[in-house]
Protein backbone atom coordinates (compact mmCIF):
# COMPACT_ATOMS: atom_id res chain seq x y z
CA UNK A 1 0.00 0.00 0.00
CA UNK A 2 2.98 2.00 1.06
CA UNK A 3 4.69 1.13 -2.08
CA UNK A 4 1.24 2.12 -4.42
CA UNK A 5 0.96 5.29 -2.80
CA UNK A 6 4.41 6.36 -3.31
CA UNK A 7 4.27 5.40 -6.95
CA UNK A 8 1.33 7.77 -7.18
CA UNK A 9 2.83 10.27 -5.68
CA UNK A 10 5.79 9.94 -7.98
CA UNK A 11 3.82 9.85 -10.61
CA UNK A 12 1.88 13.19 -9.53
CA UNK A 13 5.33 14.88 -9.07
CA UNK A 14 6.12 13.81 -12.48
CA UNK A 15 2.59 15.23 -13.97
CA UNK A 16 2.93 18.17 -12.43
CA UNK A 17 6.61 18.78 -13.25
CA UNK A 18 5.66 17.79 -17.04
CA UNK A 19 2.71 20.31 -16.87
CA UNK A 20 5.35 22.79 -15.96
CA UNK A 21 7.61 22.37 -18.03
CA UNK A 22 5.20 22.27 -21.52
CA UNK A 23 3.58 25.51 -19.77
CA UNK A 24 3.76 27.89 -22.76
CA UNK A 25 6.29 31.17 -23.07
CA UNK A 26 4.34 34.89 -22.58
CA UNK A 27 5.99 37.88 -22.31
CA UNK A 28 4.07 39.88 -19.98
CA UNK A 29 5.46 43.36 -20.49
CA UNK A 30 5.20 45.40 -22.97
CA UNK A 31 8.88 47.22 -23.90
CA UNK A 32 8.82 50.96 -23.39
CA UNK A 33 9.61 50.87 -27.46
CA UNK A 34 8.84 54.24 -30.07
CA UNK A 35 6.02 53.17 -32.29
CA UNK A 36 6.38 51.25 -35.07
CA UNK A 37 7.51 52.21 -38.68
CA UNK A 38 5.48 50.59 -41.07
CA UNK A 39 7.78 51.42 -44.10
CA UNK A 40 10.68 49.74 -41.78
CA UNK A 41 8.21 47.02 -40.88
CA UNK A 42 7.61 45.63 -44.55
CA UNK A 43 11.38 45.09 -45.12
CA UNK A 44 10.62 42.86 -41.57
CA UNK A 45 7.73 41.33 -43.48
CA UNK A 46 9.36 40.57 -46.86
CA UNK A 47 12.51 39.08 -45.40
CA UNK A 48 10.29 36.74 -43.36
CA UNK A 49 8.77 35.74 -46.17
CA UNK A 50 5.11 36.13 -44.10
CA UNK A 51 2.98 36.64 -47.11
CA UNK A 52 4.45 33.22 -49.63
CA UNK A 53 2.80 30.92 -46.71
CA UNK A 54 -0.49 33.78 -45.61
CA UNK A 55 -1.89 34.37 -48.98
CA UNK A 56 -4.19 32.49 -50.20
CA UNK A 57 -3.66 29.33 -52.89
CA UNK A 58 -2.29 31.32 -56.12
CA UNK A 59 -2.62 34.43 -55.01
CA UNK A 60 -0.99 37.04 -57.23
CA UNK A 61 1.06 38.79 -56.04
CA UNK A 62 0.62 42.23 -54.88
CA UNK A 63 1.59 45.39 -53.23
CA UNK A 64 -0.92 45.24 -50.19
CA UNK A 65 -1.11 41.21 -49.87
CA UNK A 66 -4.74 39.54 -48.61
CA UNK A 67 -3.43 37.75 -46.03
CA UNK A 68 -6.46 35.52 -45.80
CA UNK A 69 -4.60 32.16 -45.21
CA UNK A 70 -6.03 28.58 -46.97
CA UNK A 71 -2.63 27.23 -48.14
CA UNK A 72 -1.74 23.50 -47.26
CA UNK A 73 1.58 22.04 -46.02
CA UNK A 74 1.87 18.18 -45.87
CA UNK A 75 3.99 17.11 -43.83
CA UNK A 76 4.90 14.10 -41.28
CA UNK A 77 2.84 14.92 -38.78
CA UNK A 78 0.11 16.15 -40.56
CA UNK A 79 -0.86 18.74 -42.34
CA UNK A 80 -1.43 22.25 -41.36
CA UNK A 81 -2.99 25.12 -42.96
CA UNK A 82 -1.75 28.84 -42.93
CA UNK A 83 -4.30 30.97 -40.71
CA UNK A 84 -6.07 34.39 -41.87
CA UNK A 85 -3.43 37.00 -40.43
CA UNK A 86 -5.19 39.54 -42.31
CA UNK A 87 -6.10 42.57 -40.18
CA UNK A 88 -9.62 41.30 -39.61
CA UNK A 89 -10.44 41.85 -35.88
CA UNK A 90 -12.78 38.59 -35.92
CA UNK A 91 -10.95 35.93 -38.42
CA UNK A 92 -7.56 37.78 -38.95
CA UNK A 93 -4.86 39.67 -36.23
CA UNK A 94 -6.67 42.55 -36.39
CA UNK A 95 -7.14 42.74 -32.53
CA UNK A 96 -3.33 41.69 -31.54
CA UNK A 97 -1.61 43.78 -29.61
CA UNK A 98 2.07 43.89 -30.21
CA UNK A 99 2.36 41.86 -27.25
CA UNK A 100 0.56 39.33 -29.00
CA UNK A 101 2.32 39.26 -31.94
CA UNK A 102 5.17 38.54 -30.13
CA UNK A 103 4.31 35.89 -28.28
CA UNK A 104 3.37 34.52 -31.15
CA UNK A 105 6.21 34.59 -33.41
CA UNK A 106 9.16 34.63 -30.52
CA UNK A 107 7.16 32.27 -28.57
CA UNK A 108 4.97 30.26 -30.77
CA UNK A 109 1.89 31.05 -28.16
CA UNK A 110 -1.00 32.55 -28.99
CA UNK A 111 -3.08 35.38 -27.32
CA UNK A 112 -5.44 32.64 -25.23
CA UNK A 113 -2.17 31.19 -24.23
CA UNK A 114 -1.85 27.82 -27.10
CA UNK A 115 1.03 26.82 -28.36
CA UNK A 116 1.51 26.96 -31.77
CA UNK A 117 2.96 24.21 -34.38
CA UNK A 118 6.38 25.03 -35.26
CA UNK A 119 5.27 25.14 -38.69
CA UNK A 120 4.86 28.87 -37.80
CA UNK A 121 8.68 29.21 -38.04
CA UNK A 122 8.82 30.65 -34.39
CA UNK A 123 12.47 28.33 -33.92
CA UNK A 124 13.77 31.48 -36.24
CA UNK A 125 11.71 34.42 -34.91
CA UNK A 126 12.89 33.91 -31.25
CA UNK A 127 15.90 35.85 -32.47
CA UNK A 128 13.63 38.68 -34.16
CA UNK A 129 14.38 42.19 -32.42
CA UNK A 130 12.13 43.99 -30.33
CA UNK A 131 12.00 47.46 -32.86
CA UNK A 132 11.21 44.95 -35.79
CA UNK A 133 8.22 43.61 -33.82
CA UNK A 134 7.00 46.84 -33.23
CA UNK A 135 7.64 47.91 -37.11
CA UNK A 136 5.73 44.49 -38.57
CA UNK A 137 2.89 45.20 -35.84
CA UNK A 138 2.81 48.70 -37.44
CA UNK A 139 3.17 47.33 -41.15
CA UNK A 140 0.51 44.36 -40.75
CA UNK A 141 -1.86 47.18 -39.71
CA UNK A 142 -1.75 48.74 -43.24
CA UNK A 143 -2.84 45.54 -44.41
CA UNK A 144 -6.11 44.99 -45.91
CA UNK A 145 -8.68 43.01 -43.95
CA UNK A 146 -10.45 39.99 -45.11
CA UNK A 147 -13.22 37.72 -42.99
CA UNK A 148 -11.89 34.14 -44.25
CA UNK A 149 -12.33 31.97 -41.36
CA UNK A 150 -9.25 29.94 -40.60
CA UNK A 151 -9.11 26.26 -41.16
CA UNK A 152 -8.19 23.85 -38.88
CA UNK A 153 -4.76 21.89 -39.09
CA UNK A 154 -5.48 18.21 -40.46
CA UNK A 155 -3.19 16.45 -37.40
CA UNK A 156 -3.95 13.16 -35.80
CA UNK A 157 -2.98 11.35 -32.68
CA UNK A 158 -0.56 11.99 -30.92
CA UNK A 159 0.64 15.14 -32.54
CA UNK A 160 -2.97 17.14 -32.03
CA UNK A 161 -2.16 17.18 -28.59
CA UNK A 162 -0.89 20.92 -28.24
CA UNK A 163 0.41 20.68 -24.85
CA UNK A 164 3.19 18.45 -25.86
CA UNK A 165 4.54 20.19 -28.08
CA UNK A 166 6.26 22.76 -24.77
CA UNK A 167 8.54 19.18 -24.74
CA UNK A 168 9.22 20.09 -28.30
CA UNK A 169 9.72 23.53 -27.79
CA UNK A 170 11.74 22.42 -24.76
CA UNK A 171 13.81 20.41 -26.96
CA UNK A 172 14.60 22.07 -30.20
CA UNK A 173 13.88 25.94 -29.78
CA UNK A 174 17.37 27.27 -28.69
CA UNK A 175 17.52 30.85 -28.26
CA UNK A 176 21.64 31.47 -29.24
CA UNK A 177 22.54 31.86 -32.89
CA UNK A 178 24.27 28.88 -34.95
CA UNK A 179 26.97 30.66 -36.29
CA UNK A 180 28.68 32.75 -32.89
CA UNK A 181 31.56 34.64 -34.46
CA UNK A 182 30.09 37.52 -37.21
CA UNK A 183 33.32 39.92 -36.80
CA UNK A 184 31.75 42.54 -39.23
CA UNK A 185 28.17 44.35 -39.45
CA UNK A 186 26.90 43.25 -42.85
CA UNK A 187 27.86 39.33 -41.58
CA UNK A 188 25.99 40.50 -38.13
CA UNK A 189 23.30 41.59 -40.58
CA UNK A 190 22.87 38.58 -42.75
CA UNK A 191 23.04 35.71 -39.74
CA UNK A 192 20.11 37.95 -38.82
CA UNK A 193 18.36 38.04 -41.93
CA UNK A 194 19.19 33.86 -42.59
CA UNK A 195 18.91 32.93 -39.24
CA UNK A 196 16.23 35.01 -37.83
CA UNK A 197 13.45 36.82 -40.23
CA UNK A 198 14.01 34.47 -43.65
CA UNK A 199 14.21 31.05 -41.63
CA UNK A 200 16.17 29.55 -44.58
CA UNK A 201 17.15 27.18 -41.87
CA UNK A 202 13.13 25.72 -41.58
CA UNK A 203 14.15 23.93 -45.17
CA UNK A 204 17.36 23.45 -45.95
CA UNK A 205 18.44 22.62 -42.44
CA UNK A 206 17.74 18.50 -41.96
CA UNK A 207 15.57 17.51 -39.15
CA UNK A 208 15.48 14.46 -36.64
CA UNK A 209 12.83 12.34 -36.14
CA UNK A 210 10.89 14.56 -34.23
CA UNK A 211 11.06 17.13 -36.79
CA UNK A 212 13.92 19.47 -34.72
CA UNK A 213 16.41 21.14 -37.30
CA UNK A 214 20.06 18.98 -36.61
CA UNK A 215 21.56 21.94 -36.34
CA UNK A 216 25.09 20.57 -36.47
CA UNK A 217 24.15 20.28 -39.79
CA UNK A 218 23.01 23.78 -40.46
CA UNK A 219 21.92 24.47 -43.90
CA UNK A 220 23.28 21.02 -45.20
CA UNK A 221 19.89 20.29 -47.14
CA UNK A 222 18.06 17.16 -47.06
CA UNK A 223 14.81 15.42 -47.94
CA UNK A 224 11.91 18.26 -48.99
CA UNK A 225 9.58 17.55 -46.00
CA UNK A 226 6.71 19.18 -47.93
CA UNK A 227 6.76 17.11 -51.08
CA UNK A 228 8.87 14.98 -53.32
CA UNK A 229 12.50 15.64 -54.10
CA UNK A 230 15.38 17.45 -51.78
CA UNK A 231 16.73 20.62 -50.54
CA UNK A 232 20.10 21.73 -51.68
CA UNK A 233 22.92 21.79 -49.37
CA UNK A 234 23.98 25.61 -49.67
CA UNK A 235 27.00 25.24 -47.07
CA UNK A 236 30.90 25.79 -48.49
CA UNK A 237 30.67 22.41 -48.60
CA UNK A 238 28.47 22.18 -52.13
CA UNK A 239 27.24 25.54 -52.40
CA UNK A 240 30.19 26.71 -54.71
CA UNK A 241 28.76 30.01 -56.22
CA UNK A 242 30.46 33.21 -56.04
CA UNK A 243 28.88 36.28 -53.60
CA UNK A 244 27.76 38.15 -56.82
CA UNK A 245 26.55 34.76 -58.15
CA UNK A 246 24.65 34.22 -54.79
CA UNK A 247 23.48 37.84 -55.03
CA UNK A 248 22.40 37.57 -58.76
CA UNK A 249 20.05 34.31 -57.88
CA UNK A 250 18.58 36.38 -55.18
CA UNK A 251 18.24 39.24 -57.29
CA UNK A 252 16.54 37.75 -60.74
CA UNK A 253 15.83 34.40 -59.25
CA UNK A 254 18.70 33.40 -62.07
CA UNK A 255 21.47 30.61 -61.81
CA UNK A 256 24.79 30.90 -62.55
CA UNK A 257 23.72 28.48 -65.70
CA UNK A 258 20.92 30.50 -65.93
CA UNK A 259 18.07 28.36 -65.06
CA UNK A 260 15.73 30.07 -62.41
CA UNK A 261 14.98 29.90 -58.95
CA UNK A 262 11.64 27.23 -58.81
CA UNK A 263 8.82 25.72 -56.68
CA UNK A 264 8.81 27.40 -52.96
CA UNK A 265 12.40 28.98 -53.81
CA UNK A 266 10.83 30.98 -56.53
CA UNK A 267 8.82 32.89 -53.74
CA UNK A 268 11.71 33.20 -51.40
CA UNK A 269 13.19 34.96 -54.18
CA UNK A 270 10.31 37.17 -55.06
CA UNK A 271 11.04 38.29 -51.16
CA UNK A 272 14.80 38.75 -51.12
CA UNK A 273 14.55 40.31 -54.86
CA UNK A 274 12.78 43.21 -52.90
CA UNK A 275 15.34 43.42 -50.15
CA UNK A 276 18.20 46.49 -49.88
CA UNK A 277 20.97 45.19 -52.36
CA UNK A 278 23.13 45.25 -48.73
CA UNK A 279 21.11 42.82 -47.20
CA UNK A 280 21.60 40.49 -50.64
CA UNK A 281 25.01 41.00 -50.01
CA UNK A 282 24.94 40.47 -46.56
CA UNK A 283 23.16 36.86 -47.25
CA UNK A 284 25.67 35.87 -49.35
CA UNK A 285 28.74 37.20 -46.91
CA UNK A 286 26.70 34.58 -44.25
CA UNK A 287 26.45 31.63 -46.84
CA UNK A 288 30.17 32.26 -47.59
CA UNK A 289 31.21 32.26 -43.55
CA UNK A 290 29.13 29.05 -42.06
CA UNK A 291 31.33 25.93 -41.67
CA UNK A 292 31.30 23.56 -44.81
CA UNK A 293 29.14 20.56 -44.07
CA UNK A 294 28.97 17.46 -46.34
CA UNK B 1 -10.27 -12.43 -57.00
CA UNK B 2 -7.64 -12.52 -59.39
CA UNK B 3 -9.69 -11.77 -62.41
CA UNK B 4 -11.38 -8.82 -60.63
CA UNK B 5 -7.66 -7.13 -60.05
CA UNK B 6 -7.12 -7.99 -64.00
CA UNK B 7 -10.05 -5.81 -64.96
CA UNK B 8 -9.22 -2.88 -62.61
CA UNK B 9 -5.76 -3.31 -63.92
CA UNK B 10 -7.37 -2.99 -67.19
CA UNK B 11 -9.65 -0.25 -66.70
CA UNK B 12 -6.72 1.96 -64.92
CA UNK B 13 -4.73 1.57 -67.88
CA UNK B 14 -7.56 2.62 -70.44
CA UNK B 15 -8.64 5.32 -69.07
CA UNK B 16 -5.14 6.57 -68.78
CA UNK B 17 -3.84 9.53 -71.07
CA UNK B 18 -3.68 8.35 -74.13
CA UNK B 19 0.48 8.25 -73.85
CA UNK B 20 2.94 9.22 -76.65
CA UNK B 21 5.10 6.78 -78.66
CA UNK B 22 8.46 6.66 -77.14
CA UNK B 23 10.61 8.11 -79.78
CA UNK B 24 7.98 11.05 -80.37
CA UNK B 25 7.95 12.15 -76.56
CA UNK B 26 11.88 11.93 -76.71
CA UNK B 27 12.08 14.38 -79.25
CA UNK B 28 9.51 16.92 -78.03
CA UNK B 29 11.41 16.52 -74.37
CA UNK B 30 14.68 16.92 -76.48
CA UNK B 31 13.40 20.20 -78.18
CA UNK B 32 11.93 21.79 -74.87
CA UNK B 33 15.23 21.04 -73.35
CA UNK B 34 16.50 22.93 -76.58
CA UNK B 35 14.54 25.91 -76.44
CA UNK B 36 15.48 26.74 -72.57
CA UNK B 37 19.40 25.92 -73.63
CA UNK B 38 19.26 28.81 -76.39
CA UNK B 39 17.42 31.17 -73.45
CA UNK B 40 20.19 30.60 -71.08
CA UNK B 41 23.18 30.49 -73.66
CA UNK B 42 21.70 34.03 -74.51
CA UNK B 43 20.73 35.24 -70.79
CA UNK B 44 24.98 34.26 -69.95
CA UNK B 45 26.36 37.79 -71.49
CA UNK B 46 23.60 40.00 -70.13
CA UNK B 47 24.03 37.73 -66.86
CA UNK B 48 27.81 38.50 -66.67
CA UNK B 49 27.41 41.86 -67.19
CA UNK B 50 24.63 42.40 -64.59
CA UNK B 51 26.96 40.65 -62.18
CA UNK B 52 30.02 43.15 -63.18
CA UNK B 53 32.16 39.88 -64.37
CA UNK B 54 32.28 41.31 -68.04
CA UNK B 55 32.62 44.85 -69.14
CA UNK B 56 29.19 46.30 -70.22
CA UNK B 57 28.78 45.97 -74.43
CA UNK B 58 25.63 47.29 -75.70
CA UNK B 59 26.31 45.81 -78.82
CA UNK B 60 26.88 42.45 -77.35
CA UNK B 61 24.17 43.04 -75.01
CA UNK B 62 21.60 43.77 -77.68
CA UNK B 63 22.13 40.73 -79.63
CA UNK B 64 21.76 38.62 -77.10
CA UNK B 65 18.49 40.30 -75.99
CA UNK B 66 17.45 40.14 -79.71
CA UNK B 67 17.65 36.41 -79.69
CA UNK B 68 16.05 35.98 -76.37
CA UNK B 69 12.95 38.22 -77.65
CA UNK B 70 12.70 36.22 -81.07
CA UNK B 71 13.37 32.68 -78.97
CA UNK B 72 9.50 34.01 -77.15
CA UNK B 73 7.87 34.20 -80.06
CA UNK B 74 8.40 31.12 -81.48
CA UNK B 75 5.13 28.82 -81.95
CA UNK B 76 6.24 26.42 -79.00
CA UNK B 77 2.29 24.64 -79.79
CA UNK B 78 4.40 21.65 -80.86
CA UNK B 79 6.68 22.07 -77.22
CA UNK B 80 3.58 21.22 -75.01
CA UNK B 81 2.09 18.20 -76.50
CA UNK B 82 -0.07 16.87 -74.72
CA UNK B 83 0.70 13.68 -72.21
CA UNK B 84 4.97 14.81 -72.24
CA UNK B 85 4.30 15.60 -68.25
CA UNK B 86 6.73 14.32 -65.78
CA UNK B 87 4.20 11.60 -64.75
CA UNK B 88 3.86 9.87 -68.42
CA UNK B 89 7.03 10.41 -69.44
CA UNK B 90 11.37 10.61 -68.78
CA UNK B 91 13.61 13.22 -68.63
CA UNK B 92 11.25 16.30 -68.00
CA UNK B 93 10.35 18.21 -64.77
CA UNK B 94 6.96 19.30 -66.78
CA UNK B 95 4.20 18.97 -64.02
CA UNK B 96 0.71 17.82 -65.25
CA UNK B 97 -1.20 21.00 -63.94
CA UNK B 98 0.34 22.68 -66.80
CA UNK B 99 -2.50 20.90 -69.27
CA UNK B 100 -4.85 21.74 -66.63
CA UNK B 101 -4.03 25.45 -66.59
CA UNK B 102 -3.04 26.05 -70.24
CA UNK B 103 -4.86 29.95 -70.22
CA UNK B 104 -2.56 31.00 -66.87
CA UNK B 105 0.04 29.20 -69.06
CA UNK B 106 -0.13 30.83 -71.70
CA UNK B 107 -0.64 34.45 -69.95
CA UNK B 108 2.87 33.75 -68.06
CA UNK B 109 4.28 32.92 -71.65
CA UNK B 110 2.92 36.65 -73.07
CA UNK B 111 4.48 38.00 -70.04
CA UNK B 112 7.96 36.48 -70.24
CA UNK B 113 7.64 37.60 -74.11
CA UNK B 114 7.39 41.17 -73.00
CA UNK B 115 9.81 41.02 -70.02
CA UNK B 116 12.04 40.16 -73.20
CA UNK B 117 11.17 42.46 -75.20
CA UNK B 118 11.61 45.09 -71.99
CA UNK B 119 15.42 43.41 -71.89
CA UNK B 120 16.11 43.82 -75.60
CA UNK B 121 15.39 48.05 -75.07
CA UNK B 122 17.51 48.32 -71.89
CA UNK B 123 20.55 46.35 -72.75
CA UNK B 124 21.01 48.89 -75.47
CA UNK B 125 20.52 51.34 -73.49
CA UNK B 126 22.79 50.82 -70.36
CA UNK B 127 24.21 48.70 -67.42
CA UNK B 128 21.72 49.99 -64.98
CA UNK B 129 18.36 49.84 -67.34
CA UNK B 130 20.31 46.31 -67.79
CA UNK B 131 20.85 45.06 -64.51
CA UNK B 132 17.01 46.35 -63.72
CA UNK B 133 16.05 44.34 -66.58
CA UNK B 134 17.29 41.60 -65.32
CA UNK B 135 15.24 41.07 -62.42
CA UNK B 136 11.80 41.66 -64.17
CA UNK B 137 13.03 38.79 -66.73
CA UNK B 138 13.92 36.67 -63.91
CA UNK B 139 10.59 37.13 -62.53
CA UNK B 140 8.83 36.23 -65.65
CA UNK B 141 10.83 32.82 -66.25
CA UNK B 142 10.45 32.26 -62.72
CA UNK B 143 6.84 32.29 -62.39
CA UNK B 144 6.27 29.13 -64.60
CA UNK B 145 8.84 27.08 -62.93
CA UNK B 146 7.40 28.73 -59.64
CA UNK B 147 4.60 26.21 -60.04
CA UNK B 148 4.75 24.19 -63.37
CA UNK B 149 7.75 22.40 -62.64
CA UNK B 150 8.50 19.42 -60.08
CA UNK B 151 11.93 19.75 -57.43
CA UNK B 152 14.98 18.13 -58.54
Amino acid sequence: MRVMTMIAGICLVGAAAGWLLSAPTVSDAERPLSAGDPAQGRIVFTAGGCASCHVAEGAKESAAPVLSGGQRFASDFGTFVAPNISNDVTHGIGAWSTLDLGNALRHGTSPGGQHYYPVLPYAAYIHMTDQDLYDLRAYLATLPANATPSQPHEVGFPFNIRRALGFWKLLFVKDGWVLANVPTPELERGRYIVEALAHCGECHTPRNALGGLQRDRWLAGGPNPNGKGSIPNITPAKLDWSVAEIVEYLTSGFTPDFDTAGGHMAAVVENTAKLPPSDRAAIAAYLKAIPAAE
Amino acid sequence: MLFRSLIALGLAFSCALPALAEGEADAVVKARRAQMTLYSYNLAPLGAMAKGTIPYDADVATKAATNLASLAKLDQSRLWVEGSDQMSVDNTRALPDIWNNLDDVAAKATAMSAAADAMQVAAGTDLAALQAAMGDLGGACGACHKVYRAPE
